[in-house]
């Protein structure tokens, strides 16, 4: 299993995904019933993919560790989904999108699977408005689009500031419909702890019930990994408290490469950290930079009068701010892609003009659209001589109602009312652009191993692009992986059922057991969390927004020396057969423990600047990312041997036949 | 500030439970209710004792998994807040504070603050859905134009997080207001309309099976909604309800 075949089909780029179709194997519908697939999540990578399985006839049955599938975490996506629909005939189309998202990545994706990416993204639109999904209209009827970041079209489809919730309700009814069917079996409360292998193929899981702590062992031709993201390897990000990386790690122990684990989209827009005693962080969607111009004081003065309370930012001049991100790149201006917004937050910061008490804050300001769209609203209501008062009033209504929820968020927290004074936000960890290494048809290097959604490593190269998620989520599960399949399945026509009383189910189930029975007994003297803070703090000091060989270094020493002492000294109270969320925390930490350390040596090795990963020593001379085509154009699959800082790596090489290499600029 | 929690701990679905107390100190006004509970679970750990259980997971408002009854009210005495957004400087130095579970036939406990949900779930499978396969060639998004206004209704109707403090809230234990959500948000949009009828008779069926209580029109729980779900929705579905029947 050393070379890695990533199966591109072969012709032009845009007849590749058509092609591929003609020519895969597929099984035919009354097969179809023979044959059972697992699927562990139930985001919107694997509801929609939940459900589409089971139309097509296969039995399908999925995992989720939340108490109802409708809670997974791509319920909190908050602005948007991509689609190269063009409705608003700005240009846009399928190359158009596919050279976005190939440029917002830092050239650092394959092609092939970008392309389709971009081919389906029009389906998925049209699938959720058949499913009810209540997108944002105009008055006219017709659906509304907004602008995200690096991009210079308006191609985002939303719901107010909920489009996660309102995507994945859409999936979780049309899994739903299939659960009433009998089709999908959805088991709440589980915990994939680890996957099976018959014969070298996945043909399983051990799943602990999380409510009575029991063991289970399941079995399927095939298993498909959709369990998101890994940002919490972090401590702090704005995911899910649950959100870990245990599946995918679990899979990739057994064989699974690991690929571009360094790659890690650190969002501009969150709120600020308030306490020692904060657990999560919340984003605030990237949409608000439509509408939201981001500033500094221009001189440090007036950065310590606002820190100490004596000056008002309202109160501060036009001229006095220092719209950095308007000065430094004025053709993208406040929409530059994330990757390159979060670094000049932390420029300025870092410089000493952060504006709260820890200096880890800057201002988005959303005066001039409301007095803006006020005026606006006042010259089509035929109000004459409106006052600035009115004029305020009318914009904030029509702010209201584009991201009423995210202001109502951001007030709950913060307890500061944004219509009134400009929000404060800082770069957060968000998404993971690395995951499993997949092919072509989705499938990780274990035959019968698929991964998809955030939990793979597929689209978004080095960053990605805002809204692109949903739409990658949506794409793997609706249209591609139920497609991709069954090439892998027309094998197993004829295999039956995959017994769960063979030894390899036994041996595996045994590992698990011991596992969480070591973590159990071991009766240390510190909790879970903090370890968890901990290694948060190494990743975000050492392995964060910005990285250089020497910290790298120390991380994987420091992760290493972390992760022996957590076997030592880690308490974990209460047994393992009941319902026990503190045994859950610690599974996940200790392989976010082992994840770390495999993540700064990923970072180690990728001795260039790209999309999210900077690297102090590859930066042009006025501070951008400088990449390296010539050396890095490939992606980094790690195969495990035992030991993170041991593991070896597989180079797939990034051949780019359609879209020229270019520095990307965003001036 | 520092408080004094009674807490309602309950080892498992079968045992008995009961309020036990508890005192907090140094909690930070700008700490989430549930990271207050975090301080407390830190403490108990460290202590070797077991950790109170409660649901939670997005921590902002929006997947509907934290759940608890806070002085006699699901989410506490905010307004349009879940727990997991309920801020600190709610609460004075020196408050008691009472945290139980959701009670409710429909949803019985599962640990200390953990309860069981499915019976929502269960509802959606009944009905809460519009019947159409993923194909790759319905048709186009724009083909049907909708009335902005009844989008925009269908949206309030469907930001329904499922976290059950309707029911918590309500004397009868009734699910009218999660139910009317899903109801109403299908039956305002054209792609719903066709099976409008089936819909709200199946679901309806499906939530007096599970147990939830029937609706005598208090309005406990939109005002203890966190999502501000309306009871125009209850009212659009007893008339979806009454036209479905008599033309059964
Ligand atoms: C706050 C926030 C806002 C965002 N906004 C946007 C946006 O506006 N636009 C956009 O495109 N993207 C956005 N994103 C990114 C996007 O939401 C996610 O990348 C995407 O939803 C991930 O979907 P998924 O299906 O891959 O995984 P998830 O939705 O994370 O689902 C993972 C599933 O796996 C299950 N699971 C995990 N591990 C196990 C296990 N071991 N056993 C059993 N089950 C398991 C979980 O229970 C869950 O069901 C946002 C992300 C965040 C955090
Ligand atoms: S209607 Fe409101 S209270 Fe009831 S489940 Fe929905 S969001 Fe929660
Ligand atoms: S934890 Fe998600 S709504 Fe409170």
């Amino acid at each position: 299993m050393s070379t890695l075949d990533s199966k591109i089909p072969e012709g032009p780029v845009a007849d590749k995904w058509t092609n591929h179709k003609n020519h895969i194997n597929v099984v035919n519908p009354a097969n179809k019933r023979l044959i059972d697939v697992i699927v562990v999540g139930s985001g919107l990578a694997g509801a929609s993919a939940s459900a589409s399985l089971a139309e097509m006839g296969y039995n399908v049955k999925t995992f989720c560790f939340q108490d109802s599938p409708r809670r997974a975490h791509s319920i909190a996506a908050q602005g948007g989904i991509n689609a190269a629909k063009n409705y608003q005939n700005d240009g846009d189309s399928t190359y158009r999108l596919f050279y976005d998202t190939v440029k917002g990545g830092d050239y650092r994706a394959r092609e092939a699977n970008v392309y389709r990416l971009a081919e389906v993204s029009a389906s998925i639109i049209d699938q959720c408005v058949a499913q009810g999904v209540p997108f944002a209209r105009e008055y006219g009827g017709l659906l509304d689009n907004r602008s995200f970041g690096g991009v210079l079209v308006s191609r985002t489809f939303y719901a107010k500031g909920q489009t996660g919730q309102q995507l994945l309700l859409g999936a979780y009814s049309a899994m739903s419909r299939q659960i009433n069917k009998g089709k999908v079996t959805m088991y709440n409360r589980h915990e994939m702890l680890d996957l099976v292998l018959v014969d070298g193929k996945a043909r399983g899981i051990i799943a602990r019930n999380l409510v009575t702590g029991e063991l289970e062992r399941h079995s399927a031709h095939a298993v498909v990994l959709a369990t998101g993201g890994y940002g919490n390897v972090f401590y702090l990000s704005t995911n899910a408290m649950g959100s870990n990386v245990t599946a995918a790690w679990r899979a990739h122990r057994r064989g699974a490469y690991f690929a571009n684990p360094c790659y890690t989209q650190i969002h501009p827009t969150c709120i600020p950290r308030s306490g020692d005693y904060q657990s999560k962080l919340t984003l605030m969607s990237e949409s608000l930079r439509n509408d939201g111009r981001i500033w500094v004081p221009k001189h440090k003065k007036d950065v310590e009068a606002i820190r100490s309370g004596k000056l008002k930012p309202t109160d501060l001049k036009e001229n006095d701010r220092d719209y950095y991100l308007e000065r430094r790149y004025p053709a993208f201006g406040n929409l530059v892609p994330r990757d390159v917004a979060s670094r000049a937050a932390k420029e300025r910061c870092d410089a000493g003009f952060g504006v709260n008490k820890t200096g880890e804050a800057v201002y988005l300001d959303f005066t001039a659209a409301i007095m803006r769209y006020g005026s606006e609203k006042a010259h089509t209501s035929h109000i004459h001589n409106p006052t600035d008062a009115q004029i305020r009033e009318l914009g904030e209504k029509v702010i209201e109602n584009k991201y009423g929820n995210l202001f109502q968020i951001y007030e709950k927290i913060t307890d500061d009312n944004p219509y009134k004074t400009p929000m404060m936000i800082y770069p957060a960890v968000h998404y993971t652009m690395g995951g499993l290494w997949v092919d072509y048809n989705l499938m990780t290097t274990i035959p019968g191993c698929y991964a998809a959604g955030e939990a793979n490593f597929s689209d978004h190269g080095a960053n990605r692009l805002g809204a692109s998620a949903l739409m990658q989520g949506l794409a793997d599960g609706y249209f591609v992986l139920p497609y991709t399949i069954g090439d892998f399945l027309a094998d197993d026509i004829r295999t039956g059922e995959i017994s769960t009383e063979s030894p390899e189910f036994e041996a595996t189930e045994k590992d698990v057991k011991d596992r969480l029975e070591a973590l159990i007994n071991n009766k240390g003297s510190k909790s879970v969390d903090h370890f968890h803070k901990r290694l948060g703090k190494v990743m975000w000091d050492k392995v964060g927004m910005a990285r250089k060989t020497e910290g790298l270094k120390e991380a994987m020493a420091e992760i290493k020396q972390m992760r022996e002492e957590f076997y030592k000294d880690v308490f974990v109270p209460g047994t393992v057969d009941e319902f026990n969320p503190e045994l859950e925390k610690a599974a996940r930490v200790a392989d976010f423990l082992e994840l770390g350390e495999l993540f700064a040596k990923d970072a180690l090795d990728r001795n260039e600047s790209c999309g999210g990963h900077f690297r102090e020593e590859s930066q042009t001379e006025e501070g951008e990312a400088k990449r390296d085509d010539v050396n890095f154009a490939f992606v980094s699959a790690w195969e495990w041997t035992g030991n993170p800082s041991e593991s070896n790596l597989h180079k797939e090489d990034l051949k780019f036949e359609n879209i020229e290499l270019k520095q990307r600029s965003y001036k | 500030m520092n408080l004094t929690l009674k807490i309602w701990r309950q080892k498992s679905p079968s045992s008995k439970g009961e309020m036990k107390t508890y005192p907090v100190k140094d909690i930070s006004e700008d700490m989430s209710f549930l990271e207050m509970m975090d301080v407390l679970n830190e403490e108990l750990i460290n202590k070797g004792e077991e950790p109170v259980a409660f649901d939670h997971d997005c921590r902002e408002g929006i997947c509907g998994m934290c759940s608890m009854y806070i002085n006699g009210e699901p989410h506490g005495p905010d307004r349009a807040v879940t727990t997991c957004q309920l801020h600190m400087r709610k609460f004075n130095d020196g408050d008691t504070i009472h945290i139980e579970p959701w009670r409710a036939n429909a949803f019985p406990v599962l640990k200390d603050l953990v309860v069981d949900r499915s019976s929502f779930d269960r509802v959606i499978q009944a009905g809460g859905y519009v019947s159409v396969n993923t194909s790759g060639n319905s048709q186009d998004a724009n083909a049907i134009p909708i009335p902005k206004e009844n989008a925009d209704l269908a949206f309030d109707a469907a930001t329904c997080i499922g976290c059950g403090a309707c029911v918590a809230a309500c004397k009868n234990a009734s699910a009218m207001l999660f139910v009317s959500a899903k109801v109403s948000q299908l039956s305002l949009l054209p792609q719903g309309e066709v099976e409008a009828k089936d819909r709200v008779l199946n679901m309806i069926d499906q939530m007096d099976d599970e147990g939830f209580g029937n609706c005598t029109n208090t309005g406990a729980c939109a005002i203890e909604c966190p999502k501000e779900i309306s009871l125009d929705n209850i009212a659009r579905m007893n008339r979806e309800y009454l036209s479905a029947s008599v033309s059964k």
